[in-house]
């Protein structure tokens, strides 16, 4: 019989708790009581968006808000180190005086910053680059600071100089190497860099060494920075910050305090399956060195968390080292670095374009025959990264003439014929032929659907340009040409139709139809039409002369029809927010037209089995009562869902509920390409569920974090983070923005998560549009939404007001006053149900089903 | 054989919005009446089989290539306005009537044989 053994971890950083996760996930947890122990103050969180924590605070980095695990049997303890192992009674001593047993323990305690020893560094306002903690305290610094320095030219380096730039301080950028980013790029790509950064208003100093940092008080041992002194030149630079960032090194001291074997260059060694030379200690992530190599990204890491639990699974997995190409984008430049960058490999040859005046840089690196592409480094435009990553990997022919592959505006990349074996998605290590197959075989017609089938570009997404391409050459080569069309009257996607009908200021089907289309429509372009014209100049939808006509079933007759030919209603009941009265007028209305009642999810009231002709009847009894349109029926806004918020709840941090009702008026009768769903949370226990949204607003101590493109149904989304502890000003205009160009842009029935997905850059185009305006629409765009509010109507009670709106709502034309024999219903726990049947029913049953006698 | 006298008046022509259904109640049957963009009225049985609900007469009324059509309002599945078959189930098929309009004056007639 065996008990439940111990298994203890070092680290609660980004791969410490990927591992748990993966424990806890593959049933490690079944065998193991998994005790983690984090060193910071706070649970794990994204150390990579690190430099995002300006803009949306600690929360929304938090991979485990709470702390918690949902499997009980991990369990993490902050603010505890882990300060000696034993490796003979098999404990750890901890920082709190206690020790821990272990059956097995696992090092996960990451990397720490490497301050060279240069006199001065242990003045106030020198900081490292690494913890919230440190970026808070940078923080501080900068209220009284005018200017920075920061020594070290490498990725992080630039990433804190970026930030200190963003905290308005004048910002240096000192690197000892000639140029920037030394080991991704070479001179002339970091001369190209360096070119983009200076234009940005930082100064960048190469090939220059630190002397010593200056003190502002002579001799006084808590001195504060005061400037830098480089060698060789005179003058002191003044600054009042410094950060260091001059490479990382593995935090490995407590493998060395107790023998285990180390690398030369750092980093605790370990075998193929993560275990160190104890075989009850296995080390992961930046601390550990398989084959005496550290990595310094987390990719490699995650994969030695899940090799590390495969291998106390007794599982098979190894770590075969990991591609270190890079692709990033740092202050808006994009820089990418792949494969043998360098040119090292034996007779290997370059192949340089290089554009000063565009800022442009690009190096291939080819083989000595000139068959097959080695590396290649990408300043100013890593657009052709995807594609040629993967030609490295796969090793694939060169097409012909190679310069085309980095000439501007080169014939596009699809051309080039990649074996099936060729690796597109390297971070799912998933190959065009798998992808091909599954195009084909799962008859996927879309970017996300390929997506979510492979998993192929889930990860950095650097290959959807090249899913995007695979999809156009396989749907070709099977003939179904990828046809933007959105039907056979018009040649135009959705978003060319909206553009086309703005700019052509075109106000009806007719006209449409006249300038861009043929035929007379159908049941696809007739509603998405209705839809835009609606979005465009908010009428009212039944408008005889411009959309009237349109309407798919639900808008056409303003409720949504069921089973046996009749409606259900549904009054806006803003955020679930409702008075005894107003309930009490619902309970009547559905009492007196026997009507089935419901509680919708979207915390409001469903009345089913209206017949078509008593929906005006109904709601003037609704609208007299103070009741709206709900708007169920339609392609817009449903339901802005909400928690009680602070008003009442004793954890709550802000009025969700006044949130809500705000933001459920505001974008009430708003048409969109899809329903569009919202939450609010006044806290972050999310009891409003908002991230399962559309949008989802949730409350911080700060403000409201803004979240976008979640949805439940068939294939749920999380709503992911567009900007955090915004105010309510800053919340509404991303928000107006975020709405509006997801209107003007999407597809014809399309969520919004989707439509983020298939985005070129996907979320985080979404953030520079909306956020950095990177388009210049925001003002347009919020405009457009203001209009919209301020033509808000309730188009229930204009339907009301109008006889020859209200005429439509007959039984028979011929027969005004006759119910439709069709409709029936029997009973079912107290309420109507409505009955089906095979034959259509008539009234007068002698006469003969056929024509009249 | 059907005289002209089997034809009932159900409205006039202006009463029904083009490109609109409305249903008409003929001889004990709910008929789906539709006026075409050229003017041009159908009649066809309200019956939606897919759906077993009365409720042609809703549908969006369009083209495809020439054949004028109304998709049910329910599942979307198409039918020729004329003659009743269903575009996209070729086995499925809805009754379609006679239709005149003479005087101003919508007339369905027998079923079309
Ligand atoms: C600003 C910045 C940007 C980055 N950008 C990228 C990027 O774009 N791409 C990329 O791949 N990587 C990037 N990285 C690197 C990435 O963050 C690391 O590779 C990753 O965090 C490594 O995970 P880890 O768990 O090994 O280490 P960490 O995340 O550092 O976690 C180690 C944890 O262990 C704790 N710990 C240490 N010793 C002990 C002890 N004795 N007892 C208890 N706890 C202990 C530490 O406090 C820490 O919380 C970036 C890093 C920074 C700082």
């Amino acid at each position: 019989m065996s008990t439940r053994k111990t298994l203890v971890v070092a680290g609660h950083g980004m791969v410490g708790h990927r591992f748990v996760q993966a424990a806890i996930e593959r049933g490690l947890t079944e065998r193991y009581d998994v005790i983690v122990y984090g060193e910071e103050p706070r649970e794990a969180y994204d150390r990579v968006a690190l430099t995002s924590y300006y803009e949306v605070g600690a929360d929304a980095l938090s991979f485990l808000p709470g702390g918690k695990y949902e499997d009980p049997r991990a369990v993490v303890t902050l603010n505890t180190e882990v300060t000696a192992i034993d490796r003979e009674a098999k404990t750890v001593a901890l920082s709190d005086g206690t020790t821990q047993a272990y059956d097995v323990l696992v090092l996960a305690t990451g990397a720490a910053p490497f301050v060279p020893p240069v006199p001065g560094k242990d003045l106030k306002n020198v900081f490292v680059y690494r913890t919230i903690e440190d970026l808070q305290a940078i923080e501080e610094a900068a209220k009284t600071a005018k200017a920075g320095v920061v020594i070290g030219g490498g990725l992080l380096g630039l990433e804190a100089a970026n930030a200190l730039h963003k905290l308005e301080v004048e910002t240096h950028v000192v690197e000892l190497a000639p140029r920037l980013m030394a080991v991704q790029v070479d001179d002339a790509g970091g001369a190209t860099l360096k070119r983009h950064i200076e234009k940005l208003g930082l100064t960048v100093h190469t090939g220059v060494m630190t002397e010593f940092i200056d003190a502002d008080k002579d001799g006084v041992e808590d001195g504060k920075v005061s400037g830098l002194k480089f060698k060789d030149v005179d003058e002191v630079l003044p600054a009042d910050i410094v950060i260091f960032s001059a490479g990382i090194r593995p935090r490995d001291q407590l493998a060395r305090d107790c023998g285990l074997e180390v690398a030369e260059r750092g980093g605790i060694l370990v075998s193929p399956n993560m275990q160190t030379s104890d075989e009850s200690i296995y080390a992961i992530g930046e601390c550990a060195a398989p084959g005496g190599r550290m990595y310094g990204l987390v990719a490699p890491g995650y994969t030695m968390a899940e090799v590390a639990v495969d291998a106390l699974l007794e599982g098979p997995g190894e770590f075969l080292g990991a591609d270190m190409s890079t692709k990033l984008k740092l202050m808006g430049v994009d820089v990418a670095s792949f494969g043998d960058a360098f040119a090292t490999t034996e007779g290997a040859l370059e192949l340089v374009y290089s554009d000063a005046v565009a800022g442009v840089y690009k190096k291939l690196v080819i083989s000595e025959d000139c068959t097959k592409l080695l590396g290649g480094i990408l300043v100013g435009d890593a657009s052709s990264y995807g594609i040629l990553r993967p030609m490295v990997s796969s090793g694939i022919a060169l097409p012909e003439n190679p310069e085309d592959l980095i000439l501007p505006a080169s014939r596009g990349t699809a051309q080039i014929g990649m074996p099936d074996e060729a690796q597109v998605c390297s971070c799912m290590n998933v190959t065009k032929g798998e992808i091909c197959k599954a195009i084909h075989d799962e008859e996927l017609t879309d970017v996300p659907a390929i997506k979510q089938c492979t998993k192929a570009g889930t990860v950095c997404g650097s290959c959807t340009n090249i899913l995007k391409n695979l999809l156009t050459e396989e749907m070709e080569k099977s003939g179904k040409a990828v046809d933007k069309s959105i039907c056979e009257h018009f040649a135009y996607s959705r978003q060319e139709l909206f553009d086309l009908i703005k700019i052509g200021q075109l106000k009806s089907f007719d006209a449409v139809v006249e300038a861009h289309g043929t035929g007379r429509g159908c049941d696809i372009c007739k509603p998405a039409i209705a839809s835009i014209l609606a979005s465009q100049f908010n009428g009212h939808v039944l408008d005889n002369k411009t959309t009237g006509a349109l309407q798919d079933t639900n808008d056409a007759y303003l409720a949504n029809l069921q089973i046996n030919g009749t409606y259900s209603v549904v009054p806006r009941i803003p955020g679930g927010e409702i008075t005894p009265e107003k309930l009490i007028v619902i309970g009547e209305v559905a009492r007196d037209f026997n009507l089935y009642t419901k509680i919708t999810g979207g915390q409001r009231i469903d009345m089913f089995g209206a017949r078509m002709e008593q929906l005006p009847e109904i709601w003037k009894r609704l609208v007299d009562a103070g009741f709206e349109s709900g708007h169920a029926y339609g392609k817009s806004l449903r339901t802005v869902k909400s928690c009680v918020g602070s008003e009442w709840c004793r954890y709550g941090v802000q009025e969700s509920v006044a949130m809500a009702i705000e933001l459920e008026l505001r974008y009430r009768g708003l048409r969109s390409p899809h329903k569009l769903k919202g939450g609010v949370s006044g806290c972050a226990r999310e009891c409003a569920e908002a991230r399962g949204k559309d949008f989802g607003v949730i409350a911080t101590e700060k403000g409201w974090n803004l979240y976008v493109g979640g949805n439940g149904g068939a294939v749920p989304a999380h709503a992911q983070l567009l900007a955090g502890d915004l105010s309510k000003e800053d919340l509404l205009k991303y928000l107006d923005r975020f709405l509006m160009y997801y209107v003007r842009t999407a597809d014809r029935l399309q969520r919004t998560s989707t439509w983020i997905d298939q985005l070129d850059g996907g979320l985080d185009r979404v953030k520079e549009i909306v956020l950095h305006d990177s388009l210049g629409l925001g003002e347009e765009l919020e405009n457009e939404m203001a209009r919209h509010v301020d033509t808000y109507f309730d188009e229930w009670k204009a339907t009301i007001e109008d006889p020859e709106k209200v005429a439509r709502f007959v039984s028979f034309i011929n027969a005004p006053g006759t119910p439709d024999p069709n409709i029936s219903f029997t009973e079912d726990r107290g309420q109507i149900r409505p009955v089906t049947f095979d034959e259509p029913v008539s009234l007068g049953s002698s006469i003969p089903v056929g024509a009249p006698q | 054989m059907t005289k002209t006298a089997d034809f009932i008046s159900i409205c006039r022509l202006e009463q029904l919005e083009r490109e609109r259904g409305a249903t008409a109640l003929v001889a004990g049957h709910a008929v789906a009446i539709f006026r075409t963009y050229d003017d041009q009225v159908f009649a066809l049985g309200n019956y939606d089989p897919f759906s077993k609900s009365s409720v042609i007469a809703r549908g969006i009324v369009g083209t495809r290539g020439d054949i004028p059509f109304v998709a049910s309002p329910v599942y979307k599945q198409a039918f020729d306005l004329r003659t009743g078959a269903c575009l996209d189930d070729a086995g499925v098929s809805v009754p379609a009537y006679e239709v005149r309009v003479e005087d101003g004056l919508v007339l369905v007639g027998p079923r079309k044989r």
